[in-house]
């Protein structure tokens, strides 16, 4: 049987599905992407927190109990690694969305990223405060 | 001393016999100096003078060689085999459809281009004799690196939003109006907005930076959607914050 010719340019199909597994920049986008899932259910239990709250003192107590369970700090630990991953990946994608141009020349990247870390250790270090750690 | 050779896998389709493209190898000489593209000439010139590709310069200018490179959006002309041990994969660029071995169909690029004005819209006309449109240093790096864009759509091939949504205006396009948009002597901005800052256009990116890093020329596509995307931010919430302000 003769084969099927179509005389037409030829379209590769692409997978919906698969392809974040081309290479590894898509990989490392998704792996970004994902992180978002551990700071929702992070988000998500901190609400739980504020209801538990709301509840009065012994809810509340209860609460803080399962914090304490070794699958909670494992999950917080988890979320913390793969919020660190997103802020510094981010930050240092900062410099492409804001670059800012003094007379001819723009500021060095390294600038832009080190105020966002600036800013990032000022915002903890007053989370920290008022949370009466020191 | 016998010369090493290295194969050279290349993906062939001819629309006229073949049902779907098929992997043809050649066994090519493999020198320092040479680049994918001085390798695929030597085909075309002593084994195979039915193998189409295109090219030009040689050089890194005019665009025209980009291919798929063991798997990487990559310009032949640019890429050299010094840096590759046993086995050289070429295949036409991703994410556009074949019309013959390495040649691509770009139209939808070019029509794409076309539609975001990629070029000076004056904010004013004026007459030859009033002289030329000056421009200081600072306002011609404002957007100096964006021009530097040749058009050989190795980004449109980097991207996996275009593979997977194919209305989008795309990274080089969006980039050259960008550029346009930064330009002291342009008023087009808001006509390439209704392309820019639409459904199609910037908001379809999702910051991958894969086309940042397939760029050879450094032009950073995925800077200039970023701030792409913030320009049409801030018109939102102007035009937004002006109608509710003047209630």
């Amino acid at each position: 049987m003769a084969k099927q010719v179509s005389g037409k340019p030829y379209l590769r199909e692409v997978s919906t599905t698969q392809w974040y597994l081309r290479n590894e920049i898509y990989l490392r986008y998704i792996a970004r992407e994902l992180t978002c899932v551990f700071i929702g259910i992070y988000t998500v239990i901190l609400l739980v927190g504020i209801w538990r709250l709301s509840q009065g003192q012994v809810a509340y107590e209860a609460f803080l109990q399962a914090l304490r369970s070794p699958t909670s700090i494992l999950f917080h630990l988890v979320a913390l690694a793969f919020s660190v991953y997103h802020s510094v990946t981010w930050f240092n994608l900062t410099p492409k969305a804001m670059p800012i141009q003094i007379g001819e020349q723009f500021v060095p990247d390294n600038v832009i990223i080190g105020a966002h870390y600036l800013g990032w250790a000022v915002v903890s270090l007053a989370i920290i405060i008022l949370a009466g750690v020191f | 001393m016998t010369q090493r050779s290295i194969d050279l896998d290349v993906l062939r389709y001819n629309p006229e016999t073949d049902s779907e493209p098929y992997w043809q190898r050649y066994s090519v000489p493999h020198h320092d100096e040479w680049v994918v593209l001085d390798a695929l000439n030597h085909v075309k010139d002593n084994i195979d003078p039915t193998l189409n590709y295109r090219w030009s310069c040689h050089m890194a200018v005019c665009g025209s060689c980009g291919m798929m490179i063991n798997g990487k959006p990559m310009l032949a002309c640019k890429t050299f085999m010094r840096d590759f041990e046993n086995l050289i994969r070429v295949e036409p660029l991703a994410n556009f459809p074949i019309q013959r071995d390495l040649v691509t169909v770009m139209d939808d690029f070019v029509s794409k281009l076309a539609r975001v004005k990629p070029y000076l819209i004056p904010k004013q006309d004026k007459p030859i004799e009033e002289g030329e449109y000056r421009q200081t240093p600072a306002e011609l790096n404002r957007f100096k690196q964006y021009s530097m864009c040749i058009n050989c759509m190795l980004c449109y091939s980097a991207c996996p939003e275009y593979a997977l949504i194919p209305k989008f205006i795309g990274p080089a396009a969006i980039t050259l109006a960008h550029r346009y948009n930064l330009d002291s002597r342009d008023g087009g901005r808001d006509e390439r907005e209704e392309v820019v800052a639409s459904g199609e256009g910037v908001w379809e990116c999702t910051f991958v930076g894969a086309c940042s890093e397939a760029c050879p020329k450094h032009v950073d596509p995925a800077g200039a959607l970023q701030q792409a995307k913030i320009a049409s931010t801030i018109d939102w919430f102007k035009e937004h914050l002006t109608s509710w302000l003047n209630k």
